[in-house]
């Protein structure tokens, strides 16, 4: 997020989400939008395919088709520059690269806009208008937006709208995207990424690798490395011999499910860490049992940035050990085999860390927008948002109020391309996938947590009354999904939630997760599957 | 502009708007509330606040009368302490005589004042409720309307904090009770089962389901933490006893939610304790020594992850197929180049150093990809990244930040 909960929540005058079921997926932030909403008068605009639950709230709910939101985003740039509604000093000040949006955006007239998302005309008008006149604005974005073959497009379209309204830089507006996982945000920021080191510093810049070798004592590949999609398919073609899989379960949250189990088949050697016997599990040559959330020290970011303290409250059960105890143990062992021979003047060389404190150090050292996050400043209760650049920085709980990270603010004129796989004459519905709020994920928390689960138990696919009387099912009725790729069976809820022509389901189970289902396709930049769109059949099981 | 007041003889000076309760708190002058919450907006339906204020009628609820100036306050006056008096004896009039056994003895705001105020259980031959105790079949919240003070904390939590709406009162006077929605089940009512009415009831009206018997508020230990869920990145207190964590509470000073929490976060964590936990390193046969595999089965120092346990442990094999106890167990004849062992930290270490370092030596770090974990702390990650980096030698780290 450019911006934090609390200013969104307190000061925005027009709250946009668009691909984000907020309620049901980041609940507290949701509960503070009802909120702003209902005590202070907030607008509230949601653009989803589905009447998820916040659009109960909603000043105004866009449904428009999956996969064209570019063609929506456009279109409401187009009405807001027809009107001169735009924030042209900001534009001017802030901005480069205006000419070439305005000629991008002047084909998406309300019509045409229209024809694409299948969202009238009077909405699109009056949502621009909304945006207009309720300044400062914060647009909210989730996986609605990012699992997309656009998902890089969609974002930059998300950036185009909030600078041209000058919605950027200040409180109450912002491009904000919810991030899904606890940590996502901290898993990015420490180097858990193919292309960048910890901070984001570029593994293709020479002057950074010579930093982390310096500090590490060995010499560092200077080529990106895999993003997980590919890392399941070098694995396949025997270029991957050994997988290391710490707390994840691609076997239910990775895009087609069958292909997946091949990969892993045939994966020479996989290495699990994991608190219980996952569904990736049976494919593993080893597993270690870890820690969870109660059982350790350290900390979380959230999706605002902000560093927070865990702690430990209770002792991991029978001989499952912290993760980092693990890793500590493997690296000394195999430093004594000579796997590898770091410099002993290396800083940061060796494997000889004390407690999380001495993680904590190093990580001040080697990562500049984390530098001044002292484990002493944690442990006084600060809960700083990055960038913090040194011990005495109060934190950024806003980004770019001066200027981008590259100076100007780019406008990148964005056109809309339809999803890889649409509805034909032999999958003639469209699949969008999500998740409840009683689950996580594959569910391997949640459905080991006794109420959730009581809540919640099987999996469930919504599809609407025309589509559902069409295929003779009845609500609660077994049914089968199938797609390209391979088929689920699971319960029917017949709802309106969806729209004709749309199912939804989610991959929470994972005998009947959406992901056998799911189209692989990526976004060619960001790598992402386009985990919202997939074309499906359906009939009575 | 600032108005002058005295309280108890002192002489306050607090800006305009301000009530007689929050005059008096500013200047450490405690008034004793019930219906009355900091987060909340007021209703003074309790009396329990009120005071005496020299030339107004009767006795005033300082939670909603504002301060004026001039005005002057006496908190403990007879007839203010009094009322207070009557006021707790009444609510115990049709209150159960239960502190033995009520899961917040200890933590109960009725508890405290009936304690401070010297009342004494009133023996009477009125009306007393008799609500079926936790009539509600939600797996998270329980009610006991026999407990229920009718202070509307509740009501206002949901509708104020949590922004659902779902408690408000039926009826009138005596028969007066809380309900969900149109009286209806809380579920069906709207409820999305984040617990904050429970987090702000004074009493044991509303509690925590999971934790009922587990462990009063003063036999648990709390530590505050961050919530291991999605990334809004609330903070709570994990209430542990005897190892166990037996319940989750709010936070009044957590930065990013306050008391607010969600379903997931209140009431998800008892997956921690539960029994599929893993808890030994298990490798697979065809990565130890045959004989020492033997020896040590025979020994009993490692174990066989059985077939069946496996499919116990699985979740999709229990959901498709019943608990699995219907699977044989696997005979130790049958061991097989798969069969997982339950090893020691020393053995299965080994194993992967070995391997990891073998295939290193022979093919370079790109023979090796990482899954680095959303779910793990910053630290954590930063360790897999440098394992990685340093020791294999490869940038091939990834999450499932995209999935």
């Amino acid at each position: 997020m450019t911006n934090s909960i609390a200013d969104i929540t307190e000061e925005s005058q027009c709250i946009f989400i668009i691909g984000s079921n907020t309620t049901e997926n980041h609940p507290v932030i949701g509960t503070k939008i009802r909120g702003a909403k209902r005590h202070r008068g907030a607008k509230l605009i949601v653009a989803d395919p589905r009447r998820i639950d916040i659009t109960d709230y909603a000043d105004l709910h866009l449904r428009h088709t999956p996969g064209t939101d570019i063609a929506l985003l456009n279109g409401l740039m187009h009405i807001i520059l027809r009107q001169g509604w735009q924030d042209d000093e900001f534009i001017t000040n802030r901005t480069e690269g205006f000419a070439e949006l305005k000629a991008v955006v002047e084909k998406y007239t309300p019509e045409v806009t229209s024809a694409i998302t299948g969202v009238p005309v009077a909405d699109i008008e009056l949502a621009a208008r909304m945006m207009a006149e309720n300044r400062p604005g914060a647009l909210i974005y989730a996986m609605g937006i990012t699992q997309h073959t656009t998902g890089v497009a969609n974002v930059m379209s998300c950036a185009n709208l909030q600078m041209l309204l000058g919605n950027m830089g200040k409180r109450g507006g912002g491009v904000n995207p919810l991030r899904g996982q606890n940590n996502v945000q901290g898993a990015c920021d420490l180097g858990g990424l193919p292309n960048v080191y910890p901070g984001y510093q570029k593994v293709t810049d020479a002057k950074v690798r010579e930093k982390f070798e310096k500090a590490w004592g060995v010499p560092q590949p200077d080529s990106v490395g895999l993003t997980v999609t590919e890392m399941l398919k070098a694995a396949e073609e025997g270029k991957v011999h050994c997988l290391y899989i710490i707390g994840e379960n691609p076997m239910t949250s990775d895009p087609d499910l069958n292909h997946v189990r091949f990969s892993l088949q045939k994966t020479e050697f996989i290495v699990l860490q994991e608190l219980f016997f996952s569904e990736t599990a049976q494919f593993a040559d080893v597993i270690f049992p870890a820690a969870s959330f109660a059982e350790k020290e350290g900390t979380f970011t959230n999706t605002e940035r902000r560093i927070q303290r865990l702690r430990k409250a209770i002792d991991p059960p029978g001989e499952a050990k912290e993760d980092t105890w693990i890793m500590f143990q493997l690296a000394k062992r195999m430093l004594a085999l000579g796997a590898a021979t770091p410099d002993p003047e290396a800083p940061y060389g060796d494997w000889e860390y004390r407690d999380v404190t001495d993680i904590e150090e190093e990580i001040n050292a080697l990562t500049p927008i984390y530098a001044g996050v002292t484990w002493e400043r944690l442990e006084a209760g600060e809960a700083l948002h990055w960038p913090v650049p040194s011990p005495d920085h109060p934190g950024t709980p806003i980004l770019h109020t001066r200027q981008f990270s590259r100076g100007k603010g780019l406008f990148v004129g964005m056109d809309h391309v339809p999803p890889a796989e649409l509805p034909d004459e032999e999958y003639p519905l469209m699949l969008t996938t999500g998740r409840v709020i009683y689950h996580w994920h594959g569910g391997e928390m949640t459905h080991r947590a006794r109420g959730l689960e009581a809540m919640y138990p099987e999996a469930l696919v919504e599809i609407h009354p025309k589509d559902a009387r069409k295929a003779h099912i009845s609500d609660g009725d077994l049914m089968k999904v199938a797609s390209r790729r391979g088929e689920i069976l699971a319960k029917a809820q017949i709802t309106d939630r969806v729209e004709p022509g749309l199912i939804f389901t989610t991959f929470h189970f994972a005998e009947s997760a959406a992901n056998f289902l799911t189209n692989p396709a990526l976004d060619p930049q960001a790598k992402i599957p386009e985990y919202k769109v997939c074309a499906v059949k359906v009939e009575k099981a | 502009m600032p108005i002058h007041l005295t309280i108890n003889d002192k002489a306050i000076t607090v800006p305009e708007g301000a009530t007689i309760l929050e005059a008096a708190g500013a200047n450490g002058i405690h008034i004793p509330t019930l219906c009355h919450h900091p987060d909340l907006t007021n209703v003074g339906a309790c009396r329990m606040c009120v005071v005496s204020v020299e030339r107004a009628r009767g006795v005033q609820t300082a939670c909603t009368t504002p301060a004026t100036e001039g005005m002057v306050v006496n908190t403990m006056s007879p007839a203010v302490v009094e009322t207070r008096k009557f006021v707790l004896e009444m609510l115990l009039t049709d209150h159960p005589n239960d502190c033995m056994t009520c899961e917040v003895n200890g933590d109960c705001e009725l508890q405290d004042l009936v304690y401070d105020y010297g009342v004494k259980w009133p023996e009477h031959n009125g009306r007393r409720h008799q609500y079926e105790i936790d009539p509600d079949p939600n797996p998270f919240i329980f009610i006991d309307r026999n407990k229920c003070i009718l202070c509307g904390r509740c009501i206002r939590t949901c509708d104020e904090i949590q922004n659902r709406s779902i408690w408000s009162f039926a009826n009138r006077g005596f028969e007066s009770k809380l309900v969900a929605g149109a009286d209806q089940l809380m579920l069906d009512a709207g409820c999305e089962s984040c617990g904050q009415c429970v987090a702000y009831c004074p009493v044991g009206a509303l509690f925590d389901k999971m934790s009922l018997g587990k462990g009063r508020a003063n036999q648990a230990e709390k530590v505050r933490t961050t919530c291991g869920y999605c990334g809004v990145g609330c903070n709570f207190d994990l209430n542990v006893r005897d190892g166990e964590i037996v319940r989750v509470t709010s936070a009044h000073d957590a930065p990013v939610n306050g008391m607010a929490l969600c379903v997931k976060g209140r009431y998800g964590y008892d997956y921690v304790n539960h029994p599929d936990r893993l808890t030994r390193p298990m490798v697979r046969v065809k990565w130890l020594d045959a004989e020492k595999v033997a020896e040590r089965v025979e020994s009993g120092q490692w174990t066989l992850f059985s077939e069946a346990e496996q499919r116990r442990a699985s979740l999709s094999y229990r959901r498709t197929s019943g608990d699995g106890k219907s699977v044989a167990p696997n005979p130790q004849s049958q061991i097989s180049a798969d069969t997982f062992v339950k090893t020691d930290w020393d053995t299965a270490l080994n194993v992967v150093a070995h391997k990891f370092t073998q295939v290193k030596k022979e093919l370079g770090g790109e023979a090796f990809a990482l899954f680095a974990s959303a779910k793990c702390t910053n630290e954590e990650n930063f360790i897999f990244n440098k394992f990685t980096r340093q020791m294999l030698a490869t940038h091939s780290i990834d999450h499932c930040a995209r999935l």
